[in-house]
Protein backbone atom coordinates (compact mmCIF):
# COMPACT_ATOMS: atom_id res chain seq x y z
CA UNK A 1 0.00 0.00 0.00
CA UNK A 2 2.80 2.17 -0.56
CA UNK A 3 1.26 5.14 -2.27
CA UNK A 4 3.38 7.91 -1.76
CA UNK A 5 5.07 9.49 -5.09
CA UNK A 6 8.57 10.04 -3.43
CA UNK A 7 9.16 7.21 -1.58
CA UNK A 8 8.03 5.43 -4.33
CA UNK A 9 11.03 6.44 -6.58
CA UNK A 10 13.04 5.17 -3.40
CA UNK A 11 11.83 1.66 -2.66
CA UNK A 12 14.45 0.73 0.50
CA UNK A 13 13.40 4.06 2.35
CA UNK A 14 12.88 3.61 5.67
CA UNK A 15 10.07 4.56 7.63
CA UNK A 16 11.09 6.90 9.23
CA UNK A 17 11.68 9.15 6.14
CA UNK A 18 8.62 7.88 4.75
CA UNK A 19 6.77 9.75 7.85
CA UNK A 20 8.96 12.92 7.14
CA UNK A 21 7.89 13.16 3.68
CA UNK A 22 4.58 12.60 4.27
CA UNK A 23 4.80 15.60 6.94
CA UNK A 24 6.27 17.74 4.67
CA UNK A 25 3.18 16.98 2.23
CA UNK A 26 0.87 17.90 5.60
CA UNK A 27 2.19 21.25 6.12
CA UNK A 28 2.16 22.05 2.32
CA UNK A 29 -1.39 20.60 1.81
CA UNK A 30 -2.02 23.13 5.45
CA UNK A 31 -0.72 26.22 3.75
CA UNK A 32 -2.76 25.60 0.75
CA UNK A 33 -6.08 25.32 2.80
CA UNK A 34 -4.71 28.56 4.81
CA UNK A 35 -4.56 30.55 1.01
CA UNK A 36 -7.11 29.39 -0.43
CA UNK A 37 -9.38 30.79 2.33
CA UNK A 38 -8.07 34.37 2.32
CA UNK A 39 -10.82 36.35 2.20
CA UNK A 40 -14.28 35.48 1.91
CA UNK A 41 -17.74 37.20 1.88
CA UNK A 42 -19.69 36.28 4.57
CA UNK A 43 -22.42 35.25 1.74
CA UNK A 44 -20.61 32.44 1.31
CA UNK A 45 -18.75 31.41 4.68
CA UNK A 46 -21.91 28.94 5.14
CA UNK A 47 -21.44 27.23 1.20
CA UNK A 48 -17.67 26.89 2.24
CA UNK A 49 -17.98 25.00 5.33
CA UNK A 50 -20.26 22.84 3.50
CA UNK A 51 -17.83 22.54 0.33
CA UNK A 52 -14.90 21.68 2.78
CA UNK A 53 -17.27 19.46 4.62
CA UNK A 54 -17.61 17.39 1.63
CA UNK A 55 -14.01 17.37 0.43
CA UNK A 56 -13.34 15.53 4.18
CA UNK A 57 -15.67 12.86 2.79
CA UNK A 58 -12.24 11.99 1.82
CA UNK A 59 -12.08 9.38 4.69
CA UNK A 60 -14.17 7.58 2.58
CA UNK A 61 -11.02 5.88 0.85
CA UNK A 62 -10.10 4.98 3.98
CA UNK A 63 -12.54 2.55 4.41
CA UNK A 64 -11.59 1.79 0.72
CA UNK A 65 -7.91 0.84 1.61
CA UNK A 66 -8.79 -0.35 4.94
CA UNK A 67 -11.22 -3.23 3.26
CA UNK A 68 -8.72 -4.67 1.22
CA UNK A 69 -6.70 -6.42 4.31
CA UNK A 70 -9.17 -6.82 7.00
CA UNK A 71 -9.97 -10.39 7.56
CA UNK A 72 -12.24 -10.71 10.42
CA UNK A 73 -16.39 -10.44 10.33
CA UNK A 74 -16.22 -7.06 12.69
CA UNK A 75 -13.56 -5.54 11.02
CA UNK A 76 -15.64 -5.56 8.17
CA UNK A 77 -18.69 -4.61 9.43
CA UNK A 78 -16.87 -1.70 10.91
CA UNK A 79 -15.44 -0.50 7.78
CA UNK A 80 -19.08 -0.87 5.78
CA UNK A 81 -20.72 1.09 8.00
CA UNK A 82 -17.35 3.80 7.76
CA UNK A 83 -17.67 3.93 3.59
CA UNK A 84 -21.53 4.26 4.63
CA UNK A 85 -20.62 7.18 6.31
CA UNK A 86 -17.78 8.26 3.81
CA UNK A 87 -20.26 8.28 0.97
CA UNK A 88 -23.42 10.30 3.37
CA UNK A 89 -20.61 12.46 3.87
CA UNK A 90 -19.26 12.99 0.19
CA UNK A 91 -22.70 12.85 -1.53
CA UNK A 92 -24.92 14.51 1.33
CA UNK A 93 -22.21 17.40 1.47
CA UNK A 94 -21.90 18.29 -2.16
CA UNK A 95 -25.50 17.94 -2.94
CA UNK A 96 -26.53 20.31 -0.25
CA UNK A 97 -23.50 22.75 -1.08
CA UNK A 98 -25.03 22.78 -4.75
CA UNK A 99 -28.40 23.71 -3.44
CA UNK A 100 -27.58 26.63 -1.23
CA UNK A 101 -25.37 27.85 -4.00
CA UNK A 102 -28.07 27.59 -6.68
CA UNK A 103 -29.94 30.34 -4.34
CA UNK A 104 -26.99 32.35 -5.38
CA UNK A 105 -27.74 32.29 -9.34
CA UNK A 106 -28.63 35.28 -11.10
CA UNK A 107 -29.10 33.94 -14.64
CA UNK A 108 -32.58 34.14 -16.11
CA UNK A 109 -34.36 31.18 -15.55
CA UNK A 110 -37.09 32.55 -13.05
CA UNK A 111 -39.73 30.91 -11.95
CA UNK A 112 -42.42 30.55 -13.71
CA UNK A 113 -45.08 33.21 -12.23
CA UNK A 114 -41.94 35.17 -11.08
CA UNK A 115 -41.44 35.38 -14.86
CA UNK A 116 -43.28 38.33 -15.80
CA UNK A 117 -42.31 40.41 -12.52
CA UNK A 118 -38.76 40.05 -12.81
CA UNK A 119 -37.19 43.38 -14.40
CA UNK A 120 -33.96 43.24 -16.39
CA UNK A 121 -32.27 45.23 -13.36
CA UNK A 122 -32.11 42.95 -11.24
CA UNK A 123 -29.54 40.82 -12.94
CA UNK A 124 -27.37 44.32 -12.59
CA UNK A 125 -25.61 43.22 -9.38
CA UNK B 1 -6.55 -6.28 -21.86
CA UNK B 2 -4.47 -7.82 -19.16
CA UNK B 3 -1.47 -4.73 -20.27
CA UNK B 4 -4.39 -2.07 -19.21
CA UNK B 5 -4.95 -4.01 -16.32
CA UNK B 6 -1.58 -3.96 -15.36
CA UNK B 7 -1.47 -0.24 -16.15
CA UNK B 8 -4.20 0.83 -14.50
CA UNK B 9 -3.72 -0.68 -11.69
CA UNK B 10 -0.18 0.47 -11.23
CA UNK B 11 1.04 2.29 -8.20
CA UNK B 12 2.11 5.66 -9.91
CA UNK B 13 -1.07 5.45 -12.30
CA UNK B 14 -3.17 5.44 -8.76
CA UNK B 15 -1.19 8.44 -7.31
CA UNK B 16 -1.41 10.51 -10.78
CA UNK B 17 -4.92 10.23 -10.94
CA UNK B 18 -4.45 11.26 -7.20
CA UNK B 19 -2.82 14.26 -8.28
CA UNK B 20 -5.24 15.10 -10.73
CA UNK B 21 -8.20 14.81 -7.80
CA UNK B 22 -5.67 17.20 -5.71
CA UNK B 23 -5.86 19.88 -8.32
CA UNK B 24 -9.55 20.00 -8.60
CA UNK B 25 -9.84 20.14 -5.01
CA UNK B 26 -7.96 23.19 -4.70
CA UNK B 27 -9.17 24.69 -8.03
CA UNK B 28 -12.75 24.08 -6.82
CA UNK B 29 -12.11 25.07 -3.31
CA UNK B 30 -10.60 28.42 -4.80
CA UNK B 31 -13.85 29.19 -6.68
CA UNK B 32 -15.85 28.13 -3.85
CA UNK B 33 -15.03 31.75 -2.46
CA UNK B 34 -16.31 33.69 -4.91
CA UNK B 35 -20.28 34.08 -5.62
CA UNK B 36 -19.67 33.88 -9.11
CA UNK B 37 -17.98 31.08 -9.74
CA UNK B 38 -19.11 28.98 -6.45
CA UNK B 39 -21.09 26.82 -8.17
CA UNK B 40 -18.80 25.54 -10.88
CA UNK B 41 -16.36 25.69 -7.76
CA UNK B 42 -18.24 23.05 -5.60
CA UNK B 43 -19.19 21.11 -8.90
CA UNK B 44 -14.90 21.03 -9.99
CA UNK B 45 -14.35 19.49 -6.41
CA UNK B 46 -17.03 16.75 -6.78
CA UNK B 47 -15.24 15.83 -9.79
CA UNK B 48 -11.93 15.22 -8.01
CA UNK B 49 -13.47 13.56 -5.62
CA UNK B 50 -14.55 10.79 -8.18
CA UNK B 51 -11.39 10.97 -9.52
CA UNK B 52 -9.95 9.97 -6.01
CA UNK B 53 -12.38 7.42 -5.40
CA UNK B 54 -12.18 5.68 -8.56
CA UNK B 55 -8.41 5.58 -7.94
CA UNK B 56 -8.76 3.98 -4.88
CA UNK B 57 -10.68 1.28 -6.13
CA UNK B 58 -8.22 0.18 -8.59
CA UNK B 59 -6.09 -0.94 -5.90
CA UNK B 60 -5.04 -4.31 -7.03
CA UNK B 61 -5.54 -5.77 -3.59
CA UNK B 62 -9.12 -5.53 -3.34
CA UNK B 63 -10.75 -8.80 -4.04
CA UNK B 64 -14.43 -9.96 -5.55
CA UNK B 65 -16.10 -9.96 -1.89
CA UNK B 66 -14.28 -6.45 -0.87
CA UNK B 67 -15.80 -5.13 -4.06
CA UNK B 68 -19.35 -6.33 -3.18
CA UNK B 69 -18.91 -5.15 0.23
CA UNK B 70 -17.80 -1.75 -0.88
CA UNK B 71 -20.75 -1.57 -3.61
CA UNK B 72 -23.56 -2.23 -0.74
CA UNK B 73 -21.90 0.33 1.69
CA UNK B 74 -22.16 3.20 -0.99
CA UNK B 75 -25.17 2.20 -1.79
CA UNK B 76 -26.36 2.59 1.50
CA UNK B 77 -24.95 5.68 2.06
CA UNK B 78 -26.21 6.85 -1.67
CA UNK B 79 -29.24 5.94 -0.54
CA UNK B 80 -29.80 7.68 2.81
CA UNK B 81 -27.10 11.12 1.60
CA UNK B 82 -29.12 11.76 -1.55
CA UNK B 83 -32.69 12.15 -0.11
CA UNK B 84 -31.18 13.93 2.60
CA UNK B 85 -29.12 16.63 0.75
CA UNK B 86 -32.51 17.00 -1.67
CA UNK B 87 -35.46 17.30 1.26
CA UNK B 88 -33.84 19.15 3.90
CA UNK B 89 -35.82 22.83 3.93
CA UNK B 90 -33.19 25.25 3.74
CA UNK B 91 -33.86 26.75 7.05
CA UNK B 92 -32.50 23.24 8.13
CA UNK B 93 -29.34 23.33 6.55
CA UNK B 94 -27.09 24.52 8.96
CA UNK B 95 -28.00 21.02 11.15
CA UNK B 96 -27.98 19.05 8.12
CA UNK B 97 -23.89 20.19 7.32
CA UNK B 98 -23.47 19.38 11.11
CA UNK B 99 -25.01 15.79 10.43
CA UNK B 100 -22.52 15.25 7.27
CA UNK B 101 -19.99 16.22 9.00
CA UNK B 102 -20.44 14.21 11.54
CA UNK B 103 -20.61 11.13 10.01
CA UNK B 104 -16.88 12.30 8.74
CA UNK B 105 -15.63 12.15 11.91
CA UNK B 106 -17.52 8.56 12.48
CA UNK B 107 -16.12 7.08 9.44
CA UNK B 108 -12.62 8.19 10.75
CA UNK B 109 -12.91 6.71 14.46
CA UNK B 110 -14.45 3.80 12.60
CA UNK B 111 -11.26 3.17 10.52
CA UNK B 112 -8.77 3.85 13.32
CA UNK B 113 -11.01 1.16 15.15
CA UNK B 114 -10.72 -1.80 12.11
CA UNK B 115 -6.89 -0.75 11.45
CA UNK B 116 -6.12 -1.72 15.31
CA UNK B 117 -7.64 -5.03 15.58
CA UNK B 118 -5.62 -5.17 12.20
CA UNK B 119 -2.43 -5.23 13.45
CA UNK B 120 -3.97 -6.89 16.79
CA UNK B 121 -3.20 -3.78 18.94
CA UNK B 122 0.20 -3.85 18.04
CA UNK B 123 0.95 -0.55 17.75
CA UNK B 124 4.16 0.09 19.99
CA UNK B 125 6.39 -1.32 16.85
CA UNK B 126 5.33 1.96 14.49
CA UNK B 127 4.59 4.82 16.27
CA UNK B 128 4.49 6.61 13.15
CA UNK B 129 1.22 4.90 12.18
CA UNK B 130 0.10 4.09 16.30
CA UNK B 131 -0.15 8.21 17.07
CA UNK B 132 -1.93 9.28 14.00
CA UNK B 133 -4.45 6.03 14.70
CA UNK B 134 -4.81 7.25 17.68
CA UNK B 135 -5.52 10.79 17.21
CA UNK B 136 -7.72 10.10 14.73
CA UNK B 137 -9.96 7.81 16.97
CA UNK B 138 -10.13 10.40 19.66
CA UNK B 139 -10.90 13.57 17.07
CA UNK B 140 -12.94 11.32 15.10
CA UNK B 141 -15.18 10.44 17.61
CA UNK B 142 -15.30 13.90 19.48
CA UNK B 143 -16.31 14.97 16.08
CA UNK B 144 -19.24 12.53 15.20
CA UNK B 145 -20.59 13.08 18.73
CA UNK B 146 -20.27 16.72 19.01
CA UNK B 147 -22.02 17.20 15.19
CA UNK B 148 -24.87 15.17 16.66
CA UNK B 149 -25.27 17.29 19.41
CA UNK B 150 -24.97 20.41 17.56
CA UNK B 151 -27.19 18.62 15.13
CA UNK B 152 -29.90 18.20 17.93
CA UNK B 153 -29.96 21.49 19.31
CA UNK B 154 -30.39 23.39 15.65
CA UNK B 155 -33.03 21.05 15.21
CA UNK B 156 -34.73 21.27 18.52
CA UNK B 157 -34.13 18.04 19.82
CA UNK B 158 -32.39 19.25 22.47
CA UNK B 159 -32.49 22.60 24.11
CA UNK B 160 -30.59 25.67 22.48
CA UNK B 161 -30.18 26.71 25.73
CA UNK B 162 -26.28 25.95 27.47
CA UNK B 163 -26.94 23.34 29.47
CA UNK B 164 -24.36 23.65 32.42
CA UNK B 165 -22.93 20.28 33.40
CA UNK B 166 -21.72 21.39 37.09
CA UNK B 167 -17.62 21.14 37.53
CA UNK B 168 -17.70 20.78 33.35
CA UNK B 169 -14.35 22.27 32.48
CA UNK B 170 -12.69 19.84 35.16
CA UNK B 171 -15.00 16.71 33.69
CA UNK B 172 -14.14 17.53 30.15
CA UNK B 173 -10.33 18.19 31.10
CA UNK B 174 -10.58 14.28 32.35
CA UNK B 175 -12.00 12.73 29.66
CA UNK B 176 -9.40 13.91 27.60
CA UNK B 177 -6.88 12.48 29.86
CA UNK B 178 -8.63 9.06 30.10
CA UNK B 179 -8.58 8.97 26.63
CA UNK B 180 -4.96 10.35 25.64
CA UNK B 181 -4.17 7.91 28.52
CA UNK B 182 -5.53 5.15 27.12
CA UNK B 183 -3.80 5.92 23.80
CA UNK B 184 -0.37 6.20 25.43
CA UNK B 185 -1.15 2.78 27.14
CA UNK B 186 -1.70 1.35 23.91
CA UNK B 187 1.42 3.15 22.35
CA UNK B 188 3.29 1.54 24.95
CA UNK B 189 2.51 -1.83 24.24
CA UNK B 190 -0.57 -2.90 26.16
CA UNK B 191 -2.85 -4.51 23.21
CA UNK B 192 -6.24 -4.11 24.94
CA UNK B 193 -9.07 -3.61 22.62
CA UNK B 194 -10.86 -2.88 25.42
CA UNK B 195 -8.53 0.59 25.85
CA UNK B 196 -9.12 0.93 22.44
CA UNK B 197 -13.09 1.31 23.25
CA UNK B 198 -12.39 3.21 25.95
CA UNK B 199 -10.65 5.80 23.81
CA UNK B 200 -13.87 5.79 21.40
CA UNK B 201 -15.95 6.41 24.68
CA UNK B 202 -14.45 8.85 26.43
CA UNK B 203 -14.34 10.81 23.90
CA UNK B 204 -17.88 10.22 22.67
CA UNK B 205 -18.61 11.80 26.13
CA UNK B 206 -16.42 14.66 25.70
CA UNK B 207 -17.83 15.63 22.06
CA UNK B 208 -21.20 15.35 23.86
CA UNK B 209 -20.31 17.15 26.74
CA UNK B 210 -18.42 20.16 25.50
CA UNK B 211 -20.87 20.89 23.07
CA UNK B 212 -23.95 20.93 25.34
CA UNK B 213 -22.83 23.61 27.08
CA UNK B 214 -22.93 25.59 24.47
CA UNK B 215 -25.47 28.29 23.40
CA UNK B 216 -27.56 27.56 19.89
CA UNK B 217 -26.05 31.22 19.08
CA UNK B 218 -22.50 30.29 18.87
CA UNK B 219 -23.56 26.60 16.64
CA UNK B 220 -22.38 27.87 13.22
CA UNK B 221 -18.76 28.16 14.90
CA UNK B 222 -19.31 25.00 16.70
CA UNK B 223 -19.98 23.33 13.23
CA UNK B 224 -17.12 24.79 11.88
CA UNK B 225 -14.49 23.70 14.16
CA UNK B 226 -15.70 20.24 14.06
CA UNK B 227 -15.57 20.64 10.06
CA UNK B 228 -12.02 21.33 10.50
CA UNK B 229 -11.48 18.54 13.50
CA UNK B 230 -12.80 16.21 10.86
CA UNK B 231 -10.18 17.30 8.53
CA UNK B 232 -7.66 17.06 10.62
CA UNK B 233 -8.24 13.52 11.52
CA UNK B 234 -8.73 12.34 8.13
CA UNK B 235 -5.33 13.83 7.55
CA UNK B 236 -4.28 11.22 10.50
CA UNK B 237 -5.48 8.81 9.28
CA UNK B 238 -4.24 9.48 5.53
CA UNK B 239 -0.65 9.39 7.75
CA UNK B 240 -1.60 5.83 9.34
CA UNK B 241 -3.02 4.50 5.98
CA UNK B 242 -0.06 5.97 3.80
CA UNK B 243 -2.37 7.38 1.72
CA UNK B 244 -1.82 10.98 0.11
CA UNK B 245 -5.05 11.30 -1.17
CA UNK B 246 -6.35 11.59 2.57
CA UNK B 247 -3.62 13.59 4.10
CA UNK B 248 -3.46 16.16 1.36
CA UNK B 249 -7.65 16.92 0.88
CA UNK B 250 -8.44 16.24 5.36
CA UNK B 251 -5.35 19.19 5.61
CA UNK B 252 -6.50 21.62 3.31
CA UNK B 253 -9.68 21.40 5.08
CA UNK B 254 -7.96 21.48 8.33
CA UNK B 255 -6.24 24.34 7.98
CA UNK B 256 -9.13 26.33 5.20
CA UNK B 257 -11.85 24.96 8.10
CA UNK B 258 -9.52 26.83 10.99
CA UNK B 259 -9.60 30.16 8.74
CA UNK B 260 -13.02 29.80 8.24
CA UNK B 261 -14.24 29.48 11.75
CA UNK B 262 -11.81 32.65 12.57
CA UNK B 263 -13.45 34.54 10.03
CA UNK B 264 -17.09 33.45 11.44
CA UNK B 265 -15.95 34.19 14.95
CA UNK B 266 -14.85 37.64 14.08
CA UNK B 267 -18.00 38.30 12.93
CA UNK B 268 -19.91 37.66 16.04
CA UNK B 269 -16.96 39.37 18.16
CA UNK B 270 -16.34 36.07 19.55
CA UNK B 271 -13.00 34.64 20.17
CA UNK B 272 -12.65 30.92 19.40
CA UNK B 273 -11.71 29.91 22.65
CA UNK B 274 -14.12 31.52 24.19
CA UNK B 275 -16.77 29.69 22.30
CA UNK B 276 -15.50 26.24 22.89
CA UNK B 277 -15.09 26.72 27.02
CA UNK B 278 -18.80 27.86 26.75
CA UNK B 279 -18.72 31.35 28.07
CA UNK B 280 -21.35 32.54 26.39
CA UNK B 281 -24.57 30.53 27.99
CA UNK B 282 -22.44 30.95 31.69
CA UNK B 283 -24.36 33.82 32.61
CA UNK B 284 -26.75 34.04 30.59
CA UNK B 285 -29.52 32.03 32.93
CA UNK B 286 -29.61 34.71 35.28
CA UNK B 287 -29.80 37.50 33.03
CA UNK B 288 -33.09 35.75 31.25
CA UNK B 289 -34.35 34.81 34.75
CA UNK B 290 -34.49 38.48 35.88
CA UNK B 291 -37.68 39.08 33.97
CA UNK B 292 -36.87 41.97 32.15
CA UNK B 293 -37.03 43.50 35.70
CA UNK B 294 -33.74 46.06 34.81
CA UNK B 295 -35.87 47.07 31.65
CA UNK B 296 -37.44 50.24 31.91
CA UNK B 297 -40.07 50.90 29.81
CA UNK B 298 -43.44 48.59 28.36
CA UNK B 299 -43.71 46.91 24.98
CA UNK B 300 -46.32 48.39 23.16
CA UNK B 301 -48.09 46.02 20.51
CA UNK B 302 -49.58 46.85 17.17
CA UNK B 303 -51.57 45.39 14.60
CA UNK B 304 -51.05 44.76 11.14
CA UNK B 305 -53.27 47.63 9.63
CA UNK B 306 -51.64 50.07 12.02
CA UNK B 307 -47.94 48.45 10.63
CA UNK B 308 -49.35 49.05 6.73
CA UNK B 309 -50.41 52.84 7.86
CA UNK B 310 -46.71 53.48 8.61
CA UNK B 311 -44.91 51.92 5.88
CA UNK B 312 -47.13 53.20 3.27
CA UNK B 313 -46.25 56.82 4.76
CA UNK B 314 -42.35 56.13 4.80
CA UNK B 315 -39.91 57.03 2.40
CA UNK B 316 -37.11 54.05 3.50
CA UNK B 317 -38.00 50.95 5.17
CA UNK B 318 -35.22 49.03 5.90
CA UNK B 319 -35.69 44.72 6.40
CA UNK B 320 -33.94 43.40 9.11
CA UNK B 321 -34.26 39.32 8.67
CA UNK B 322 -33.40 36.55 11.61
CA UNK B 323 -34.21 33.29 12.30
CA UNK B 324 -37.99 33.57 12.63
CA UNK B 325 -37.99 34.79 9.37
CA UNK B 326 -36.31 31.50 8.33
CA UNK B 327 -38.25 29.39 10.68
CA UNK B 328 -41.83 31.13 9.30
CA UNK B 329 -40.45 30.32 5.61
CA UNK B 330 -41.60 34.32 5.38
CA UNK B 331 -39.25 34.85 2.54
CA UNK B 332 -41.45 34.79 -0.19
CA UNK B 333 -43.88 37.07 1.69
CA UNK B 334 -41.38 39.66 2.74
CA UNK B 335 -40.23 39.71 -1.28
CA UNK B 336 -44.51 39.86 -1.84
CA UNK B 337 -44.50 43.10 0.50
CA UNK B 338 -41.42 44.75 -0.76
CA UNK B 339 -42.85 44.63 -4.12
CA UNK B 340 -45.79 46.28 -3.02
CA UNK B 341 -43.89 49.03 -1.53
CA UNK B 342 -41.57 49.31 -4.16
CA UNK B 343 -44.66 49.67 -6.32
CA UNK B 344 -45.19 53.13 -4.08
CA UNK B 345 -41.94 54.24 -4.59
CA UNK B 346 -40.87 53.19 -0.71
CA UNK B 347 -37.07 52.12 -1.07
CA UNK B 348 -36.51 48.83 0.39
CA UNK B 349 -33.40 47.37 1.55
CA UNK B 350 -32.67 44.62 3.90
CA UNK B 351 -29.93 45.15 6.71
CA UNK B 352 -27.71 41.26 6.83
CA UNK B 353 -25.95 40.83 9.81
CA UNK B 354 -23.11 38.37 9.45
CA UNK B 355 -24.54 35.50 11.99
CA UNK B 356 -28.49 36.62 11.31
CA UNK B 357 -30.45 33.30 11.24
CA UNK B 358 -28.21 30.13 12.25
CA UNK B 359 -25.08 30.56 10.04
CA UNK B 360 -23.43 33.22 8.31
CA UNK B 361 -25.30 34.24 5.20
CA UNK B 362 -28.49 32.13 5.78
CA UNK B 363 -30.53 35.06 5.42
CA UNK B 364 -28.84 35.65 1.93
CA UNK B 365 -29.53 32.56 0.87
CA UNK B 366 -33.47 32.33 2.13
CA UNK B 367 -33.41 36.06 0.27
CA UNK B 368 -31.82 34.89 -2.66
CA UNK B 369 -34.15 32.00 -2.97
CA UNK B 370 -37.06 34.45 -3.11
CA UNK B 371 -35.65 36.43 -5.50
CA UNK B 372 -34.57 39.37 -3.87
CA UNK B 373 -31.98 41.51 -6.46
CA UNK B 374 -29.02 40.68 -4.46
CA UNK B 375 -27.95 45.07 -4.38
CA UNK B 376 -30.85 45.43 -1.80
CA UNK B 377 -29.08 42.94 0.75
CA UNK B 378 -26.76 45.35 2.48
CA UNK B 379 -23.69 43.75 5.19
CA UNK B 380 -23.66 45.79 8.54
CA UNK B 381 -21.24 48.31 7.84
CA UNK B 382 -22.76 49.49 4.60
CA UNK B 383 -26.81 49.53 6.36
CA UNK B 384 -25.92 51.04 9.69
CA UNK B 385 -25.03 55.00 8.87
CA UNK B 386 -28.69 54.57 7.13
CA UNK B 387 -30.60 53.79 9.89
CA UNK B 388 -30.36 57.21 10.98
CA UNK B 389 -32.27 58.02 7.49
CA UNK B 390 -34.82 55.11 7.94
CA UNK B 391 -38.69 55.89 8.60
CA UNK B 392 -39.36 52.13 8.88
CA UNK B 393 -36.84 49.57 10.51
CA UNK B 394 -38.83 45.99 10.33
CA UNK B 395 -37.26 43.23 12.15
CA UNK B 396 -38.75 40.26 11.32
CA UNK B 397 -37.89 37.44 13.75
CA UNK B 398 -34.52 39.06 14.39
CA UNK B 399 -33.38 39.31 18.23
CA UNK B 400 -29.50 39.38 19.36
CA UNK B 401 -28.47 40.97 16.27
CA UNK B 402 -29.94 44.02 17.25
CA UNK B 403 -29.86 44.38 20.92
CA UNK B 404 -28.23 47.16 21.77
CA UNK B 405 -27.18 46.08 24.98
CA UNK B 406 -23.98 44.88 22.62
CA UNK B 407 -23.18 48.84 22.45
CA UNK B 408 -24.05 50.34 25.58
CA UNK B 409 -24.39 47.03 28.76
CA UNK B 410 -20.92 45.96 29.51
CA UNK B 411 -22.03 43.41 31.75
CA UNK B 412 -24.31 41.86 28.90
CA UNK B 413 -23.07 38.32 27.76
CA UNK B 414 -23.14 39.60 23.91
CA UNK B 415 -21.15 43.38 25.14
CA UNK B 416 -18.86 44.11 22.20
CA UNK B 417 -20.95 42.39 19.45
CA UNK B 418 -21.34 44.34 16.41
CA UNK B 419 -24.67 44.73 16.12
CA UNK B 420 -27.23 46.54 13.54
CA UNK B 421 -28.39 49.88 14.59
CA UNK B 422 -31.62 49.31 14.30
CA UNK B 423 -32.92 51.75 17.12
CA UNK B 424 -31.26 54.87 15.41
CA UNK B 425 -34.63 54.47 12.89
CA UNK B 426 -37.45 57.27 12.82
CA UNK B 427 -39.86 53.96 13.85
CA UNK B 428 -39.38 50.03 14.63
CA UNK B 429 -41.80 47.35 14.14
CA UNK B 430 -40.62 44.00 15.63
CA UNK B 431 -42.58 40.91 14.14
CA UNK B 432 -41.81 38.50 17.02
CA UNK B 433 -43.92 34.77 17.69
CA UNK B 434 -43.72 36.13 21.68
CA UNK B 435 -41.90 38.05 24.09
CA UNK B 436 -39.25 34.93 24.34
CA UNK B 437 -35.43 35.59 24.86
CA UNK B 438 -33.40 34.70 21.90
CA UNK B 439 -30.72 32.34 21.27
CA UNK B 440 -28.47 34.24 23.42
CA UNK B 441 -31.19 33.89 26.12
CA UNK B 442 -31.15 37.31 26.68
CA UNK B 443 -33.55 39.71 27.43
CA UNK B 444 -33.46 42.75 24.38
CA UNK B 445 -34.67 46.33 25.78
CA UNK B 446 -34.99 47.10 22.05
CA UNK B 447 -38.59 45.48 22.51
CA UNK B 448 -39.00 48.40 25.46
CA UNK B 449 -37.74 50.98 23.47
CA UNK B 450 -40.66 53.85 23.15
CA UNK B 451 -39.98 53.75 19.16
CA UNK B 452 -40.47 50.05 18.94
CA UNK B 453 -44.13 48.39 18.11
CA UNK B 454 -44.75 44.38 18.02
CA UNK B 455 -46.43 42.75 15.99
CA UNK B 456 -47.07 39.16 17.64
CA UNK B 457 -47.63 35.90 15.70
CA UNK B 458 -45.97 33.76 12.82
CA UNK B 459 -43.82 36.35 10.45
CA UNK B 460 -45.41 34.55 7.40
CA UNK B 461 -48.81 35.37 8.32
CA UNK B 462 -48.31 38.46 9.69
CA UNK B 463 -46.29 39.55 6.59
CA UNK B 464 -48.98 38.53 4.35
CA UNK B 465 -51.54 40.40 6.67
CA UNK B 466 -49.95 43.47 6.47
CA UNK B 467 -49.40 43.39 2.27
CA UNK B 468 -52.90 42.80 2.20
CA UNK B 469 -53.67 45.41 4.60
CA UNK B 470 -51.30 47.77 2.06
CA UNK B 471 -53.57 47.19 -1.01
CA UNK B 472 -56.33 48.25 0.77
CA UNK B 473 -55.02 51.62 1.37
Amino acid sequence: MNLLPLVAAAAETSSGSRLLTEIAILLLAAFVGFQVISKVPNTLHTPLMSGTNAIHGIVLLGGLIAIAYADDFFSRVIIVIAIIFGTINVIGGFLVTDRMLGMFKRKPDPTPEEAPAKAPAADGA
Amino acid sequence: MGLAAIFLQDDNFIIAMYIVAFSLFITGLTRLTSPTTAVRGNKIAAVGMLVAVVATLLNPDLDGSDYLLIAIGIAIGTAVGIPSARNVKMTAVPQMVALFNGVGGGAVALIAWAEFRQVDGDLSEDLAVGIPLMFGAIIGSVSFWGSNVAFGKLQGLITGRPVRIPGGFFVNIALLLIAIGAAIAILAGSESEGLFVLILVAAAVLGNLAVLPIGGADMPVVISTLNAFTGLSAAAAGIALHNTALIVAGMIVGASGTILTDQMAKAMNRSIGAVLMGGFGGEAPAASGGEGSEIEGTVRSTSSADVAIQLAYARQVVVVPGYGMAVAQAQHTVRELAKALEKRNIEVKYAIHPVAGRMPGHMNVLLAEADVPYDQLKEMDDINPEFGRTDVSLVIGANDVTNPDARMKADSPIYGMPILNVDESASIIVLKRSMASGFAGIENPLFYNEKTQMLFGDAKASVADITSELGQL
